[in-house]
């Protein structure tokens, strides 16, 4: 056993001076987090070309905690965000590490024109169910029946199946884990970061302390073991069909394609542009 | 008696199993107890002591038993624990 205070080997790619961050016990952000830092380790990421985008919310403090350029933008909006550095700077890498209120709520519609252009930024939502930042609301991913603050007698709203909406959308990599597949998500984000065009991952994570309160699962272990119990890998499976339940939650890879990114297609359309205007000139 | 444990390997003398070396930042646990409950071998075990955050951080109970598969250093949310592996000079004294 070693009790002196060594550095831990991945904290180069963190803000050491911002942790240990504001994150509960059990949240599911820190392991999102852990698994994006170990990805950047294997791929040995250039810290100087990637950029962090997040909006608001609790995931939204990841871009605060990475030691990358970063980017925390207002409610909803860190796809347009992301959008403007992308076009503008077209080499860089720009992650969006996002919730499920900030992009599919109030920034739902970013998310679908986003993948409808299939421009090249990647997004790693997490997904916990509610608005947990601000106490636990009903959102867009709420299971029916659940209960949240706004909805004490049981959700009767239909949730959102992100999956199938960034697939319908047309998004080049989707995929879904929860945060107990920790391997399966990081290869996953080397898989996104290498890929051109839009990429999106879903990660089901616990939220102890705001949701799990209300739905008989206090600890995060107890929201783990539901992950363990529920989920069923099928990669490549009909999208439609991988509706979030109690009983089954499906995992895996569900799109993977190659398609002309927008920000190839958009710079080649200038340089055509102006080799006919100087053409015109001359 | 099976089969493959009938004959004695031949390199046995040479190769030694990796050793690990857990390392745990205590302060920084928030006492989730993910990297308890996931270890494969069990070889962590919530602690009587207080952390300066007022949990429980684990406590390495068995070191030996450690495959160093790392899950613990993966599924930890607040970067608390990491696993090395001992040089192997150390292992032979």
């Amino acid at each position: 056993m070693v009790q002196e205070i060594v550095a831990h080997p991945l904290s180069k790619y963190l803000r050491e001076e911002m942790m240990p961050h504001i994150w509960c016990a059990g949240c599911g952000n820190g392991i999102v987090l852990n698994c994006f830092v170990h990805a950047l380790d294997e791929l040995k990421a250039d810290l100087d070309k990637l950029v962090v985008v997040s909006g608001i919310g609790c995931i939204g403090r990841t871009a605060g905690y990475t030691n990358t350029a970063s980017f925390h933008t207002t409610h909803g909006r860190s796809i347009a965000f992301a959008t403007g550095v992308k076009l503008a700077n077209p080499e860089l890498d720009v992650v969006i590490v996002s919730g499920d209120g900030d992009l599919f709520a109030i920034g739902g519609n970013h998310f679908i024109h986003a993948a409808r252009r299939n421009i090249g930024i990647k997004v790693i939502c997490a997904n916990n169910f509610n608005y947990g930042m601000t106490g636990g609301q009903l959102g867009p991913t709420t299971p029916l029946e659940a209960l949240t603050t706004t909805s004490p007698y049981g959700n009767s709203e239909h949730p959102f199946n992100l999956v199938h909406l960034a697939a319908a959308a047309g998004a080049s990599y989707v995929a879904r884990w929860t945060t107990l597949h920790v391997r399966r998500l990081t290869q996953s984000i080397k898989r996104l970061m290498q890929k051109e065009g839009f990429c999106f991952i879903e990660v089901v994570s616990p939220c102890p302390e705001i949701f799990g309160r209300r739905n008989k699962m206090r600890s995060g272990l107890e929201m783990m073991g539901w992950f363990r119990k529920a989920s069923v890998v099928e990669n490549f499976s009909d999208p439609a069909k991988a509706d979030i339940t109690p009983d089954r939650i499906v995992v895996g890879e569900f799109v993977d394609i190659e398609k002309m990114s927008y920000e190839k297609l958009f710079h080649e359309k200038i340089a055509q542009i102006n080799e006919k205007t100087m053409e015109k000139m001359s | 008696m099976p089969e493959r444990i009938k004959h004695v390997p031949l390199d046995i003398e040479k190769v030694k199993p990796p050793r690990a070396e857990i390392h745990l930042i205590k302060n920084q646990c928030k006492g989730c107890g993910y990297c308890i409950e996931f270890c494969p071998k069990k070889v962590l075990e919530e602690s009587e002591e207080i952390n300066a955050r007022g949990v429980h951080p684990p406590k390495i109970v068995n070191e030996d038993k450690c495959i160093l598969c790392s899950f613990c250093s993966a599924v930890c949310p607040d970067f608390a624990i990491f696993v090395l592996e001992k040089k192997q000079e150390e292992t032979k004294k």
